[in-house]
């Protein structure tokens, strides 16, 4: 079996500056704070970085935003990040944070449209909006949908509670939100996770992602911040 | 006299049925769970992937891995279980939703919801209102009926639209709104307000029912 285990760093090596990754989690909550920390520390910039919302400042992917680190958001809500307003009104271009949002339900399924090999789906949701421009619209068994793409990315970092040396994965309560999709639509899966176990540790039936997603396993992420 | 919030919620809380699945919005439409009749068993749905949530947790009893949509730690109930984004806007795109009660900053006379942005001032995004009220069976908005007296329900939008035509029913301190085709029918009136003070609240035409209760 190969060893998917390494340490934050080791994992987070092959990121580049410009790379788009994926960040399970909603409002932080579910969300590999140890991967998000070796990011910052490895300093790279000029990263999309595609997410339910931009965590608060001092969590999940609101330690990059703070540190420069996004050049693009891709997300639905970001209201409750007050750093996001901030960086997007900057005149320092260098610093020129782009927000693009998209209804968080589209976005799930953008994401799990690229890891199901579709090319796309037909949803209701955003018809008449802004949501709407630029997109195809397409009549069906009489009613209005917009045609939405698939959503992928070079990394997706991933948040679970039990991992096994595979790979195969459980999430707890509601840290599991964006995890499983994205876990599926990245080239390069990195889990990080609260506890690694031995292969057969883990009941077949409670595993919610498949090992064969899974590149790199870390290990240490904490399971209880209070 | 109760607070303003309170008598909206209390109001919101009777429209919903035993054994409705119901999501709440964050702020004013949270309180509508305190308000649920004996009786009346309501599963509330948490879009960050949970159906069955329960009241927050006491203090010193928070649980980080159970948030509900507006980051707030809340528990689960007996019979609750979770899953991931996309099976919960499929269950909210798919219509398996009975209601969901949003706020809002504007409401139009055809049913056109606008509140997710204000270009230029406020962008927090549209998290998945747009999802909610496009598939939910039931919109139910709870606001305050003006905005420090600025009209909210008005004849057309002129914030950018969550929806088009998707709004059942409006619930503010003054009154009790459905939108029919034919505009917006006033249901039920609050006692502390007169008809006059509702009409001149609101900035389109208020059709007055012919059968027209006081709200309680």
């Amino acid at each position: 079996m190969i060893n998917k285990i390494k340490t934050a760093s080791e994992a987070v090596a092959p990121i580049q500056d410009g790379a788009v990754i994926m960040v399970g989690g909603f409002m932080a909550t579910g969300t590999p704070e140890i991967l998000i920390d070796a990011l910052v520390e490895k300093g790279v910039k000029q990263l999309t970085v595609i997410c339910n919302d931009a965590g608060v400042p001092g969590r999940g992917v609101g330690k990059l935003l703070t540190k420069g680190q996004i050049k693009t958001l891709i997300a639905s809500h970001v209201g409750l990040n007050p750093e996001v307003a901030q960086r997007m009104n900057t005149e320092n271009e260098e610093d020129k944070l782009t927000c693009i949002l998209v209804p968080q339900g589209t976005l799930a399924e953008r994401i799990r449209a690229a890891g199901a090999g579709l090319g796309g789906f037909l949803t209701p949701t955003g018809v008449g909006t802004i949501v709407a421009e630029g997109k195809q619209v397409i009549h069906a068994e009489g009613r209005d949908y917009l045609l939405e793409l698939p959503l992928k990315a070079d990394f997706a970092f991933i948040r679970g509670s039990v991992t096994d040396e595979f790979g195969n994965t459980v999430y707890h309560e509601a840290t599991r939100n964006f995890n499983p999709m994205m876990a599926t639509a990245a080239d390069h899966v990195i889990v990080g996770t609260c506890s690694i176990v031995r292969v057969g540790e883990i009941d077949p039936n409670q595993v919610v992602t498949p090992g064969i997603f899974v590149d790199t396993i870390v290990g240490g992420e904490m399971p209880w911040q209070i | 006299m109760a607070d303003i919030k309170e008598i909206i919620a209390a109001r919101v809380a009777k429209e919903l049925k035993d054994g409705d699945v119901v999501n709440l919005g964050i702020g004013l439409p949270t309180m509508v769970a305190n308000f649920i009749p004996e009786g009346i068993d309501i599963t509330f749905q948490s879009e960050n992937g949970f159906l069955g949530l329960g009241p927050a947790p006491a203090k010193g009893e928070e649980d980080i891995d159970l948030v509900n949509a507006g980051a707030q730690y809340v528990t689960v109930k007996p019979g609750a279980c979770f899953f991931d984004s996309a099976a919960s806007f499929g269950i909210i795109r798919g219509g398996h939703v009975d209601a969901t009660i949003l706020g809002s900053l504007e409401v139009d006379e055809h049913g056109n919801l606008a509140n997710w942005i204000v270009p230029g001032k406020m962008v927090p995004g549209m998290g998945g209102a747009m999802d909610l009220v496009v598939g939910a069976k039931k919109v139910i908005i709870a606001m305050q009926h003006t905005n420090k007296g600025k009209h909210k329900i008005l004849k057309e939008c002129t914030l950018p639209y969550t929806a088009v035509g998707v709004v059942d029913l409006i619930i503010t301190e003054m009154g009790v709104m459905e939108i029919t085709s034919s505009g917006v029918v006033l249901k039920e009136l609050h006692p502390d307000y007169t008809l006059e003070q509702i009409k001149e609240a609101t900035g389109c035409e208020l059709t007055v029912h012919s059968d027209l209760k006081p709200m309680l």
